[in-house]
């Protein structure tokens, strides 16, 4: 008997929710092992995880606190991924967008109407994030420059950037030497769910998404993206503006993290400081591929994240677990998911002897 | 073990391979039905078919790629079980396959090292590796330099490069899948010419192929496979094109087409004094002036490599031209992108369809207003117009018999002849001025071929200038109103069908210029 890798001729949908539900027990059972050899109860770890991501409402609100820069800047890397264009500079963008906001929010308050406030500084956080992916975009699509590089480079820039400002010139001299600006008006305060710190970034993922989902399957520049993203040389023979295209969906990739950074300063900290991210940046390329790129299933594959990071915490705090075992059931959990994606373009299938040959079943009695 | 047991490669032959009874499924199809098959040693057994018939499922449970659902491989007289291509390579049984598996950055013997344990180690053997492709190269005749790298080689070198590998591995059988379709003719020459002699040594060979005529060449047997059966074995000393034609197809196949007289109208496109370059840079187009006229089909025939596949880029505008110029229609459109030349109607039915010519991973649907896609009426207000689209798309596949499952699924899971129809009823439904056609039938079957054909002679009657770019001479000569030949980019002359033939456009492909219309005389 013998097991056999096939390819599957068409993708099934049951393969598609199963494979994942799998996948994920998997993972816990891989996790389950692990704890066991250090020493804690798995079932009381899983359920004190459980708890704390989704035990509550305001549980339930921490998750999406992590889970929504995941979804913004998640949207943004599929949108570059889907173009070839290995973007990993979503934690620059965003960076760089939280800089933006928190300038507009210290700098133009009494300049503009109270009101105008809140949207300049989140279109200032979009413009700057597009600006971050555009100079990358624009060096590969007119030069050719290799953009894991520029991208890469750019997020040092951005992050030590911030840090000299909130270190140096915008640091509040009332912060006994902490270093981060004041606090901003209340008017450029993100609105927030009652009782919670999950803010309005949620609505602007969710929009963003279905938008995106939109514009990718409905428009004829969705379609000419994907054709430059499938197969430059068709693009090119159809003369689809390749260059310009890239530069275009850059510009909105990092406008979708230059988002999620106007929202994290305006929605959580209220001020630019210290931890702005927690690497969401990085954390949103693995969002884009488990969820294939799709901009609905960012949302969920978000949310899955955001636990994971929240459900971390709480086995620290409530488990008593070193610090690196959250990070290490994350990994767990990661792994098993990635890999059973691959069950779901593929099946095992097991072969079988032929009774009726008598060779066969001759060679099989020799081995037993 | 006696003498004449052996190989001149030192390896026991193999008297006798046979598949019996091969079965093999795949979700929703049977591709092997029962399937009997032998070769002897000292021969060569072409294995012919439409694709699709069941070929390469056959050989790659031969050479373990694939397990069979049912059936036998017997070898020598002995029941063997190949579960995957190290067993397949032990029994000496190798496989060349159509798409080279070399590595283009490293040298032959790197290549034919890979692999394979090392006499010393963890080191590499590479001296060692050299001398016995030398040997290798010397008994079978076959010339290779083990120090170049992969990349500096032309096609027909570094097939050899892959023989020397199946040879350095031991293979008394060889499986040739497809080998001819990346070769020139000469190549395909010298090629039958290292076949035959191994042949003469011993060694087994089994032929994949759905050219009649290199099968009627090279083999001592034929067996027609068709729909995934078998159809007959015999020897191919009584088979003739026809016979096997109808074996393949399963009817009567109509080789020569009814050309009705068209009357040809004004040029559509005429390309005077044309000049490009190569993607090496080096000198491609040297000069080209042609006139192609509505209601014709003007043949352009040559051997690859002379300039076609540029003038077809430079022609459609994907490629930049250093002088000359080009016109539709009266109008100097040297320069304009491919999009602006779509606009005005001109179509090109790209030589690497599944590369240039399509995305496969987009359904048939999209894949089918790939040109028009911005225009109304798929797209109004820059949004898509997804019902016209699917109407659109059902048309065509009904109005093209393209077989597949239905109007979504991805153009990747459709077989080549079926690629070929979308592209080319795309391309034809717009109505075009200009065909560019660039081998539009190469790697079809026979019924596929017979399809195109028949489209781009509706075409011609209809008053489109089509400029046919292909290396079968037998589809040029005839489908083709006149016949260019190209050599080395430069036009050697123009002649038209009728007076044409074979021997003389075989003359002008070869570069033979000087006293061509003495040479017209004495071939007529």
């Amino acid at each position: 008997m013998r097991i056999i890798f096939e390819k599957r001729q068409s993708i099934s949908r049951r393969a598609m929710v199963l494979v994942p539900v799998v996948s994920f027990l998997v993972s816990l059972l891989l996790g389950a092992i692990l704890l066991l050899i250090s020493g804690a109860n798995p079932f009381e770890t899983y359920a004190a995880m459980a708890r704390g991501t989704f035990g509550s409402t305001y549980n339930f609100s921490e998750t999406l606190v992590k889970a929504i820069p995941l979804m913004l800047t998640g949207l943004g890397v599929s949108i570059a991924f889907r173009m070839r264009f290995w973007n990993i500079g979503a934690e620059g963008q965003l960076t760089l967008g939280g800089v933006a906001a928190a300038w507009v929010a210290l700098y133009w308050a009494g300049r503009v109407p109270a009101f105008l406030l809140l949207p300049l500084a989140i279109l200032a956080g979009m413009v700057a994030g597009a600006l971050w992916a555009g100079v990358p975009a624009f060096l590969k699509a007119y030069l050719g420059v290799d953009e894991t590089l520029t991208t890469l480079m750019l997020n040092y820039v951005a992050i030590l950037f911030a840090a000299h400002l909130y270190y140096g010139p915008w640091r509040d001299p009332q912060g006994y030497g902490f270093p981060g600006t004041a606090q901003f008006d209340p008017s450029v305060w993100l609105p927030r769910l009652v009782g919670t710190r999950a803010h309005l970034g949620l609505i602007f993922a969710i929009v963003l998404a279905l938008a995106l989902w939109f514009v990718l399957n409905r428009t004829r520049w969705g379609f000419e993206l994907k054709i430059i993203g499938e197969n430059q040389v068709a693009a090119r023979y159809l003369g689809i503006g390749i260059a310009r295209n890239i530069v275009l969906a850059l510009l909105l990739s990092g406008a979708l993290s230059g988002l999620a950074g106007a929202c994290e300063v305006t929605g959580i900290s209220r001020r630019l400081q210290q931890g702005l991210s927690i690497g969401y940046g990085y954390t949103a390329i693995i969002v884009a591929w488990m969820a294939q790129l799709n901009p609905i299933a960012v949302l969920f594959v978000a949310i899955l994240m955001g636990a994971l990071l929240v459900g971390g915490d709480q086995v620290q705090m409530t488990m008593g677990l070193p610090a690196s075992m959250g990070l290490v059931l994350q990994g767990m959990i990661l792994f098993p998911m990635l890999a059973g994606s691959l069950f779901t373009e593929y099946r095992l299938r097991i072969v079988r002897p032929e009774k009726t040959d008598p060779l066969a079943s001759e060679t099989v009695e020799a081995a037993s | 073990m006696s003498e004449s047991e052996l190989l001149p490669s030192g390896r026991r032959r193999i008297d006798l391979l046979e598949l019996k009874g091969i079965v093999k499924r795949f979700p929703g199809v049977l591709a092997n039905d029962h399937i009997d098959f032998e070769v002897c040693s000292g021969e060569v057994h072409a294995l012919l078919g439409e694709n699709g018939a069941g070929k390469s499922t056959l050989m790659k449970i031969l050479y373990g790629l694939y397990s069979p659902d049912e059936g036998e491989i017997w070898l020598n007289g002995k029941r063997v079980e190949i579960h995957n291509p190290t067993d397949a390579i032990n029994l000496g049984i190798g496989m060349i396959h159509q798409h080279f598996m070399l590595v283009e950055t490293l040298t032959v013997a790197e290549n034919v090292a890979l692999g394979l344990p090392s006499s010393r180690g963890p080191l590499t053997d590479l001296e060692r590796v050299s001398k016995r492709i030398l040997e290798l190269a010397d008994i079978y005749g076959l010339d290779v330099d083990p120090e170049a790298y992969i990349w500096q080689l032309a096609v027909g070198q570094r097939q050899r490069v892959e023989i020397i590998k199946a040879l350095y591995r031991g293979a008394a059988l060889l499986i040739l899948d497809e080998p001819t379709a990346v070769l020139t003719p000469q190549e395909v020459d010298e090629f039958f010419v290292t076949i035959r002699q191994m042949v003469e040594d011993g060694h087994s060979v089994i032929f994949i192929s759905h050219k009649l005529h290199e099968v009627l060449a090279i083999s001592q047997r034929v067996t027609v496979l068709r729909d995934g059966r078998r159809i007959d074995s015999c020897p191919t000393a009584g088979c003739t094109k026809a016979s096997l034609a109808r074996m393949m197809v399963g009817r009567e196949v109509i080789m020569k087409h009814d050309k009705p007289p068209v009357d040809r109208g004004e040029p559509r496109l005429v390309v005077q004094n044309l000049h490009a370059m190569s993607d090496r840079g080096t000198p491609a187009l040297q000069g080209v002036d042609l006139e192609v006229y509505s209601g014709e089909i003007l043949g352009l025939a040559g051997v690859s490599g002379n300039g076609q596949r540029e003038l077809a880029e430079v022609v459609t505008g994907l490629r930049p031209l250093t002088e000359g110029k080009v016109l539709l229609e009266g109008q100097d459109v040297a320069g304009n992108d491919p999009g602006t030349l779509t606009d005005r109607m001109l179509a090109y039915i790209p030589e690497e369809r599944m590369k240039d010519g399509m995305v496969q991973e987009f359904s048939v649907a999209e894949n089918t207003i790939l040109r028009d896609h911005h225009k109304q009426p798929f797209s109004r207000s820059g949004l898509l117009m997804l019902r016209t689209i699917a109407g659109y798309a059902d048309d065509l596949i009904r109005k093209f018999q393209v077989k597949t499952p239905s109007r979504e699924t991805p153009a990747k899971s459709l077989s080549g002849g079926n690629i070929q129809k979308v592209v080319l009823a795309r391309e034809i439904s717009r109505g075009p001025r200009v065909l560019i056609a660039a081998q539009p039938t190469r790697g079809l079957d026979i019924g596929a071929m017979e399809y195109v054909h028949a489209r781009l002679l509706e075409q011609r009657e209809q008053g489109t200038a089509i400029l046919l770019i292909s290396e079968d001479l037998d589809e040029i000569l005839g489908l083709a109103d006149r016949i260019a030949v190209i050599y080395e980019g430069k036009i050697m002359g123009v002649v038209d069908a009728d007076d044409a033939t074979p021997e003389y456009l075989g003359l002008l492909m070869a570069g033979v210029e000087a006293e061509t219309e003495l040479l017209a005389q004495n071939t007529c």
